[in-house]
């Protein structure tokens, strides 16, 4: 076998703590290494020509790229050999930039540890053999998971694209937290305005089909065929038929349900509708505070219903969806803003969440779009807004930027002008952060049209005087302490993970960082994709997001989408288990363990053996390491093959040349 | 690196490719500085962790193996690192009765976003066999058993 190994400098990135040229010289007295050589940048389109002419001229059988992570450029050199006429698998990477270069100074050590990861590559090369992929057929329909606006976004334009939509919300209507907001930066749009018309049009779409009131229970399978459980709470309210009318809303005695809607300023019905703009506008029954369910009794909002739609019987179901590919747009939830005992939030009534102050601005909301204090009810005069709470700050482990409270608390203060015109807000902050779009130029406004007084620095206590509130904290531009005078404390919470994050994470096999965000394929260059094909990403469960990014991000999901469904069948990686009849002995045990049932038993002579699924196989590679017999192997990572990036380790050492 | 000034010992690891080699690879990105002993071979999944691997590479030399994969019920193929849990904390119990240091051998779980848990492991690891040093060769030992033998003969 002839092998060609090409070291890359990757400009300095490489080049400055590892000797290229000597991992390239070392390489050469490989066995089977008939070519070697050091190039600039390997991905770069002269790099990759000459990776191909080394492969016309040296008649190679074989290419080992030694450079970045093949998490980031194996795609890209696989091409690169097929292009010279050799079939993708016969090529292998040595991770010599993040696991060598980037991560120790000595260049010596790295020298050694790079050229051993090069013979690994090489030991590993000469045992590949050339695989092919097979077809298979997909379902070319996406679940939403989430009716957020990311969510909104992503249903509609995959509908628009032809494709079949299946849109899971956890509450009972769609419009996630932008629903909640009175108006949005930097236009000051309305944004119930902007956001309902989409709403309306998920809910008239013909590709889409709406599960409210639902959660994602399970879910089986892979790229192209997923199966999905469904599970549909109770809402004790039969959605056929409800039309919405409200009446039971009217005569509902128990009016003590928590307004989750509403930021819980204040309670509602027990039987109710979230808002008036619900999509899907049907009531449904909170079964903590009903008095039919907790107590048997009462029953007014079946008496009064005109269409009969109430089921107090009713019992949560479970729906099967088949799908091809999954949107992930969960969203965020609120730092929970308890956690800071010196603001007094959850003790002090007038001390409230930004998003609290937004349903108290907003026309559909508890005080009908007037401003008052949730204490007495009077008119604010002076309000003040701290920012940063539960952002920017290790203490309480939050260590990110929220990215939007700045922006939204500008709006705030504005809007708070507005409706109150002798009123003054004042604003605790650390910096400013408006890098978008007319953006600095909103926050700007707040200060000289609207005369909110910004102060930076943070509060270290907030305490009840009189009726009133004082705020004292530190204004490190004057290097002084100050006090000032409130009737209302919005606090602007950051944003952190949904809740139930990790569990959705687990359920679709991706991955999330410490905070609960989902990590996406690449930071840079795919940041709507995940690690599991199929599966994508959209808006804030990712990290904290605008309405536009999430906007964009919806969108993005969705072309991502509709690009895997340009083809009525995937290719499927031919890097799956293949068994070997003459060693297998039909125990079985592989097809016990395989977690996707890839593996089924066959006939063969009249004898049991293990047959592997090769499109449902995802190359995992736990039968290779369950099977006694060694009869089932992995392409691409057999036993044999990391045997010898073992042995490549610790038998032979041509790093010891070098000493 | 402290543990590195005298002379490197091998350390072989093998790591998940979807959590662990992606947690090692944003320990690179971030540039968290680690010693330069440890040789990462990369297997699609825990789960695909024979424990002979580990066990040829300590027979044939290793002074350390490290196996990294993703958290438990975080799996990119949803229960291969409960297989590997299972699989490598019996190899842990079994090292002693082969007659190797099972301080030698050690199991831990990285996510792909935890390159700075990533760092601390490999320090931490690394200096554990720094402290017990190179490990007895197996050949050498042989020698002396043999010689031994031949003298009671």
């Amino acid at each position: 076998m002839k092998i060609g190994v090409f070291v890359c400098h990757c400009g300095s990135n490489i080049a400055g703590t590892v000797n290229v040229g000597s991992v390239a010289e070392e390489a050469l007295k490989l066995p089977s290494v008939a070519f070697a050589s050091d190039t600039m940048y390997a991905c770069s389109e002269p790099g990759q020509d000459a990776i191909i002419e080394a492969i016309k001229e040296h008649r190679l059988d074989g290419v080992v790229v030694a450079s970045c992570s093949p998490r980031m450029h194996e795609p890209t050199f696989r091409k690169t050999v097929e292009r010279a006429g050799l079939n993708r698998y016969m090529f292998e990477m040595a991770n010599i930039r993040e696991h060598v270069s980037w991560i120790g100074k000595d260049k010596d050590a790295n020298t050694r540890k790079a050229v051993d990861l090069v013979a690994m590559a090489v030991a590993k090369l000469t045992q590949d053999r050339e695989l092919t992929p097979k077809t298979f057929d997909i379902n070319k329909r996406v679940l939403v998971i989430g009716g957020g606006v990311a969510g909104i976004q992503a249903a509609l334009d995959c509908a628009d694209g032809g494709l079949e939509v299946v849109l899971v919300e956890k509450t009972s209507s769609i419009g996630g937290k932008m629903s909640k907001l009175d108006k949005t930066f930097p236009t000051v749009d309305c944004s119930s305005c902007i956001l309902g018309p989409k709403m309306v049009d998920v809910a008239q779409h013909p590709n889409i089909t709406l599960y409210a009131s639902s959660e994602v229970a399970d879910v089986k399978g892979y790229v192209g065929n997923f199966n999905v459980s469904i599970n549909r709470k109770a809402t004790y309210v039969d959605w056929a038929a409800c039309t919405g009318c409200g009446l039971c809303m009217e005569k509902c005695p128990s009016k003590k349900s928590r307004d989750v809607f509403n930021e819980e300023i204040g309670t509602t019905t027990a039987i109710n509708i979230p808002f008036p703009q619900a999509i899907p506008k049907k009531a449904s029954i909170d079964p903590e505070f009903c008095l039919k369910l907790t107590k048997g009794k009462c029953g007014v909002c079946e008496k009064v219903c005109p269409t009969n739609a109430i089921r107090f019987e009713q019992k949560q179901e479970t729906a099967e969806e088949a799908v091809g590919a999954i949107i992930t747009a969960t969203g965020y939830d609120l730092f929970d803003y308890t956690r800071y005992e010196e603001y007094g939030g959850g003790r002090y009534a007038d001390v409230i969440t930004s998003l609290q102050y937004e349903r108290l601005l907003s026309a559909s909301g508890p005080t009908g779009g007037h401003i008052k204090r949730p204490s007495d009810g009077k008119e604010p005069k002076d309000v003040v807004f701290i920012q940063c709470v539960g952002s920017r700050d290790k203490s309480v482990d939050r260590p990110y930027c929220s990215g939007f409270c700045c922006m939204y608390t500008a709006k705030q203060a504005i809007l708070t002008k507005d409706h109150l015109p002798e009123s003054q807000s004042y604003v605790f902050y650390m910096d400013i952060r408006a890098p978008g779009k007319l953006y600095d130029e909103f926050t700007r406004r707040a200060m000289e049209e609207y005369g909110t007084k910004y102060i930076r620095g943070r509060v270290a206590m907030v305490y009840p005087k009189g009726d009133k509130y004082i705020v004292r904290g530190a204004d490190t531009l004057m290097g002084a302490q100050v006090e000032v005078e409130a009737d209302l404390v919005v606090l602007a919470v950051g944003a952190e993970a949904a809740k139930g994050a990790p569990q959705l994470a687990e359920k679709l096999r991706i991955s999330y960082d410490a905070y609960g965000f989902y990590m996406e394929s690449h930071p840079k260059l795919r940041p709507v994709e995940t690690n599991t094909a199929g599966v994508f990403l959209a808006g804030s469960c990712q990290g904290p997001k605008d309405i536009p990014t999430s906007v964009g991000q919806g969108s993005a999901a969705a072309a991502k989408v509709l690009a895997l469904f340009s083809k009525d069948q995937l290719e499927s990686d031919p890097q799956v288990s293949v068994v070997d009849i003459k060693r297998c002995v039909g125990c079985g045990k592989c097809i016990q363990t395989c977690p996707f049932g890839a593996i089924e038993e066959m006939d063969f002579r009249g004898m049991p053996k293990a047959n592997v699924i090769e499109t449902i196989c995802q190359g995992c590679g736990i039968c290779t390491s369950t099977c006694p017999q060694g009869a089932i192997q992995l392409q691409h990572f057999t036993d044999n093959q990391i045997l010898a990036e073992v042995n490549a380790i610790c038998q032979q050492t041509p790093a010891q040349n070098l000493k | 690196m402290s543990a590195n000034t005298g002379s490197e010992l091998k350390i072989v690891g093998f790591l998940c490719n979807w959590c662990s080699y992606g947690g090692a690879d944003t320990a690179g990105v971030g540039r968290f500085q680690q010693p330069t002993d440890l040789r990462i071979i990369r297997v699609p999944c825990s789960g695909r962790i024979d424990p002979l691997f580990v066990l040829k590479s300590l027979f044939n030399g290793a002074d350390g193996v490290l196996v990294s994969g993703c958290h438990p019920r975080d799996c990119h193929y949803a229960e291969g690192n409960f297989y590997a849990r299972r699989r490598l904390e019996v190899l842990k119990r079994f090292l002693p009765i082969l007659g190797i240091d099972e301080r030698r051998f050690e199991y831990t779980w990285v996510s792909a976003s935890e390159g700075q848990k990533w760092k601390t492991v490999v320090q931490t690891f690394t200096e554990r066999i720094h402290e017990l040093g190179p490990a007895p060769k197996l050949d050498q030992c042989l020698m002396e058993r043999a010689q031994a033998m031949a003298m009671a003969v």
